[in-house]
């Protein structure tokens, strides 16, 4: 069965189409190869919880084959993060505060997916509501990279992009706000795509920072990425910031002529804190641009500068909102035998967030009160204007940003988690497509000289996922020759 | 003691959109707890809010009503405080950007006409209701049916000098609301919510000092709201006398008021004032709001009180009191003007029908107008009108005549045929009946023709007994002295 929870998606899809095997083997084969791993000495724990009930819905599925009344993706497995809503599951964002908390509705990428077939395997580890770089800040412990174990595997989605990256599942969906699906992309040796703000529905994704978040894709090729795309994206009448966008033709993935293309590689993703064996993939990278007849200038965009800075206001003031709801009224743990009401805030909240929570909630507790929202919220966003408008001129020139995903390789469990501005520092290369809207994809482009994977991040105009996606399956296809 | 009494409002009135204004729940009052709730209105993680297009054009219609500028970009924020009843940790309300600004009404008042500025109207979501159980549990529940109700806040400059002004101005509001039937403003309910800030200008020789401005929460009815603003001044004056406090060193306090006391009672110092961390609600667009479709809306605005006090004057000649009495609601205006379309005479004496007679009536039933015209439309309030005129019956029988309509649902016409109430007018049959009278009563028509005229009355009476009251009165009345003659 190894050979078969290898495969991508599209090759899995066309083996289940063929009736070369039954979706319940396929499930069964996740399932097991979870299993088996859960017994390693240092297990990845990449799942928080794997779905049982998965086996049934895979039964079905066969059923519906054997009918003749299969849908697009029937039968198709896949991940979940878990601050992606299902109904009927549990959903923690790997907090101490959303213990027990079972969703009674769906989230609405997920609903499009299992509508078009697919079958949740199971809810994938993640950094407290997706605070975090390297998966450690969970409840749960903290996440392995399958390529080394006592290297993190990125994050917040590390459960996710550890999961695909280990065959435990052929896709998975991770969220971003920062880099959260692209840095562990890229540490676990997988593609992860973070979409356009509006692309895919935020609705049922526990929020962090609502005007950065997005569902991202973690997969084994760019033509998986583009087959899931085309059944979740589209605007969605439940979030009023989804776009109204149209996927639904980007797979199968065409051929993408990289001739005449014009690339743009900023100075301030090159200089100092990149690692060497990082910066000379990304060189590697913008040769084979070249020899494929692109034009790829190198120039500074000043700006991309104060993208962390302004990431790391803006992104804690809309969290420290967003998870005041979690207060134990209504959901959630909920710490009794209290006094009074405050006390039952205080003692619930302060058991039930961890360490990184509490710091970007004061943080944004801060920048948004008043005598600092205008040194700080105020001027980040504005500075956020400013940026936007300096990466609309840059893709007014040119078709693609070249980047690193991540300025160094995975590194160890525990390195930074008590260096809370190293850690920050990791999305040095990420936070600029979030801020400004943009689609973002980690390409994995093999390792460093000492084995470790790395990604280079291709980043392109609003709603051009499909370019990105083109471009790395061209570079996926000479990969592989 | 000189001073001036300063009072600005802060309305609050719940909208009678027909879904909640971030989610598809039903709008509604009251109901089974917790009943009327979705991801949305309960807060769950992951749920976004989506605004209701409704809560908009009601926003527009209110604020065009309150001769406000509709501005032509505006936008939701997040006003951040943690309490029980609101589940998200925040309520979506406007913070910098309100739909709706600087407006004014005009209110009437014992010193004439009276223009109360408006610094801003603008939209927000309510909260549920927290409720505290009595026994010795000290358990508290929440019921999130009401949370996410769409409101309007309507925030007055302080250009309000009494309490009896601060009622006006919130009635005129509550008059406003239910001529576009955007509210049915109840403050019993809650749909109808008044904050006020209230203090004192004292002036000694050429100086004004400003005491400290008072926040008074808890007003629940018109009543309330006067007798906690009455209070309130005496309490400052005392207050002024005794201690001197001033605004710039004190700041603004809330005080609420006690129903029970019919005083207010601390519960906030200026210290103790929320940091509500407002910021630009993420998951909303901005509102973009097309000036053309502005104007179209003004094309909706019926016509508002203010206006049809101008009219009633001018095209139906009422005196400004019952002007005043008949505007209370735009139905019974309405009403009115029905009826005067069917009746012939002067508009007066409808205006005294619908004020007395069916005031009264609604009083009694515990109706709403809309509930009696079903049964006794304008038309038939006008035909009974029509017919005291044309002297079928007497204004007596007309009024019997009006309860059985109520009662029994139907037309002037069928009670008359079907119970005989014509008045009598025949002369002969009348003469008959009153020369009957006489000679039952030869006593009185001896006092009378010894110059006891008063007596006449007494005779009146005895013809109307007689006749059911259904003599023709006047008629009667000639017959009576024309036999007392012989």
């Amino acid at each position: 069965m190894k050979e078969l929870i290898g495969m991508s998606l599209s090759e899995l899809k066309e083996k289940l189409d063929k009736k070369e095997m039954s979706t319940v083997e396929l499930v069964r084969a996740y399932l097991d190869a979870f299993e088996a791993d859960r017994k390693h000495e240092k297990p990845l724990n990449g799942y928080i919880e794997v779905f049982r009930d998965s086996i049934e819905k895979a039964e079905k599925a066969d059923e519906a084959r054997v009918r003749g009344s299969a849908r697009p993706l029937e039968g198709l497995p896949f991940a979940v993060k878990d601050n992606i809503v299902i109904k009927g599951k549990h959903a923690t964002c790997a907090s101490g505060v959303l213990k027990g908390f079972c969703s009674p509705y769906s989230a609405t990428v997920v609903k499009r997916l299992v509508d078009a077939g697919m079958i949740p395997l199971g809810r994938t580890n993640m950094d407290e509501f997706g605070m975090g770089s390297s998966c450690e800040y969970s409840i749960y412990g903290a996440t392995r990279n399958p390529v080394d174990r006592d290297l993190t595997p990125g994050g917040s989605s590390g459960g996710s992009a550890a999961v695909v990256a280990s065959g435990q599942a052929p896709v998975a969906l991770g969220t971003e706000t920062g880099g959260s699906v692209r840095t562990p992309a890229s540490y676990c040796g997988v593609y992860g795509l973070k979409p356009s703000y509006g692309t895919l529905s935020r609705y049922g994704v526990v929020a962090y920072g609502s005007s950065l978040d997005q569902i991202g894709i973690l997969a084994k090729t760019p033509q998986d990425i583009a087959l899931m795309l085309s059944f979740a994206a589209g605007a969605d009448p439940h979030d009023m910031t989804s776009a109204p966008t149209n996927f639904t033709n980007c797979s199968p993935l065409k051929e993408r002529d990289i001739k005449g293309l014009k690339v743009l590689l900023p100075t301030e993703f090159l200089g100092e804190g990149i690692d060497p064996g990082i910066k000379q993939k990304v060189e590697s990278f913008a040769q084979w641009f070249k020899k494929n007849g692109a034009q790829v200038d190198t120039d500074s965009v000043p700006i991309l500068q104060a993208a962390v800075a302004i990431y790391y206001i803006i992104a804690p003031a809309e969290a420290s909102s967003n998870l005041a709801r979690y207060d134990g009224v209504r959901y959630g743990n909920r710490v009794r035998q209290t006094a009074n009401l405050e006390e039952m805030y205080v003692k619930t909240r302060s058991e039930g967030f961890g360490k990184e929570v509490k710091r970007r909630i004061f943080i944004g507790n801060y920048v948004l009160s008043s005598g600092y929202y205008d040194a700080y919220y105020k001027k980040a966003m504005q500075v956020r204007t400013l940026l936007r408008r300096e990466i609309e001129k840059v893709f007014s020139k040119y078709d693609l940003i070249l980047s690193p995903t991540s300025p160094c390789p995975p590194f160890k469990l525990g390195e930074k988690v008590d260096d809370p501005l190293a850690m920050y520092l990791t999305d040095i290369c990420t936070t600029f497509s979030n801020l400004a809207l943009i689609p973002s994809l980690s390409v994995p482009v093999g390792t460093t000289g000492a084995g470790l994977p790395v990604g280079v991040q291709l980043a392109g105009n609003r709603f051009r996922e499909d370019l990105l996606l083109e471009v790395a399956a061209m570079y996926h296809k000479e990969g592989s020759r | 003691m000189k001073y001036d009494v300063v009072i600005g409002c802060e309305v609050h009135v719940q909208l009678l959109t027909e879904t909640k204004a971030f989610c598809s729940c039903r709008n509604t009052f009251g109901g089974e707890p917790n009943t009327r709730l979705c991801p949305v209105c309960t807060g769950l993680p992951g749920a976004l809010p989506v605004a209701n297009q409704t809560l908009v054009e009601y926003a527009v219609l209110a604020g065009l009503a309150m001769n406000c500028t509709i501005v032509p970009v505006t936008k939701f924020d997040r006003k951040n405080y943690i309490y029980p009843d609101m589940p998200k940790g925040y309520q979506i309300s406007q913070f910098d950007m309100p739909i709706c600004e600087k407006g004014f009404l005009e209110i009437d008042t014992d010193g004439g006409l009276k223009k109360i500025r408006i610094i801003r109207i603008h939209m927000e979501e309510d909260a549920g209701k927290n409720i505290h159980t009595e026994d010795r549990s000290g358990l508290s529940h929440v019921d999130l049916n009401r949370a996410g109700t769409p409101l309007l806040e309507i925030v007055s400059e302080p250009d309000i000098r009494s309490p009896d002004d601060a009622v006006a101005y919130v009635q005129s509001i509550k008059h406003i609301m239910e001529y576009l039937k955007i509210s049915d403003c109840n403050m019993e309910e809650g749909s109808l919510r008044c904050d006020a800030n209230i203090n004192l200008w004292v002036y000694e020789g050429d100086k004004k000092y400003a005491t400290p401005i008072v926040e008074i929460k808890n007003m629940n009815s018109f009543k309330a709201m006067k007798a906690a603003l009455e209070y309130e001044i005496l309490r400052q004056k005392e207050e002024w006398t005794t201690k001197r406090l001033l605004l710039k060193d004190v700041g603004k306090v809330t005080r609420g008021y006690q129903e029970k006391t019919q005083s207010t009672i601390l519960q906030r110092h200026k210290e103790e004032s929320a940091e509500y961390r407002y910021f630009p609600e993420p998951d909303l667009k901005p509102i973009l709001i097309d000036p053309a479709w502005v104007e179209s809306m003004k094309s909706r605005l019926p016509e508002l009180p203010a206006q049809k006090r101008k009219r009633f004057a001018e095209e139906w000649g009422l005196p400004e009191l019952d002007i005043g009495k008949l505007l209370v609601d735009a139905e019974l205006a309405h009403y009115f003007e029905a009826a005067c379309k069917e009746y012939k005479g002067e508009p007066k004496k409808v205006a005294n029908w619908v004020i007395t007679e069916i005031g009264n009536m609604l009083n009694k039933e515990s109706i709403t107008i809309i509930q009696f015209r079903e049964k006794v439309p304008p038309e038939s309030l006008g035909e009974l009108l029509n017919r005291i005129d044309s002297g079928v019956i007497s204004g007596k029988m007309a009024k019997g005549i009006f309860s059985d309509m109520w009662a029994e649902g139907k037309t002037p016409e069928q009670i008359i045929n079907e119970k005989g109430l014509k008045q009598i007018d025949d002369q002969e049959s009348l003469k008959d009946i009153v020369r009957e009278v006489l000679d039952q009563n030869p006593k009185t028509v001896e006092d009378y023709k010894n110059g006891k005229e008063n007596v006449l009355s007494f005779l009146m009476g005895q013809v109307m007994k007689a006749t059911r009251g259904k003599a023709n009165p006047r008629l009667s009345q000639d017959l009576l002295k024309e036999l007392l003659q012989k």
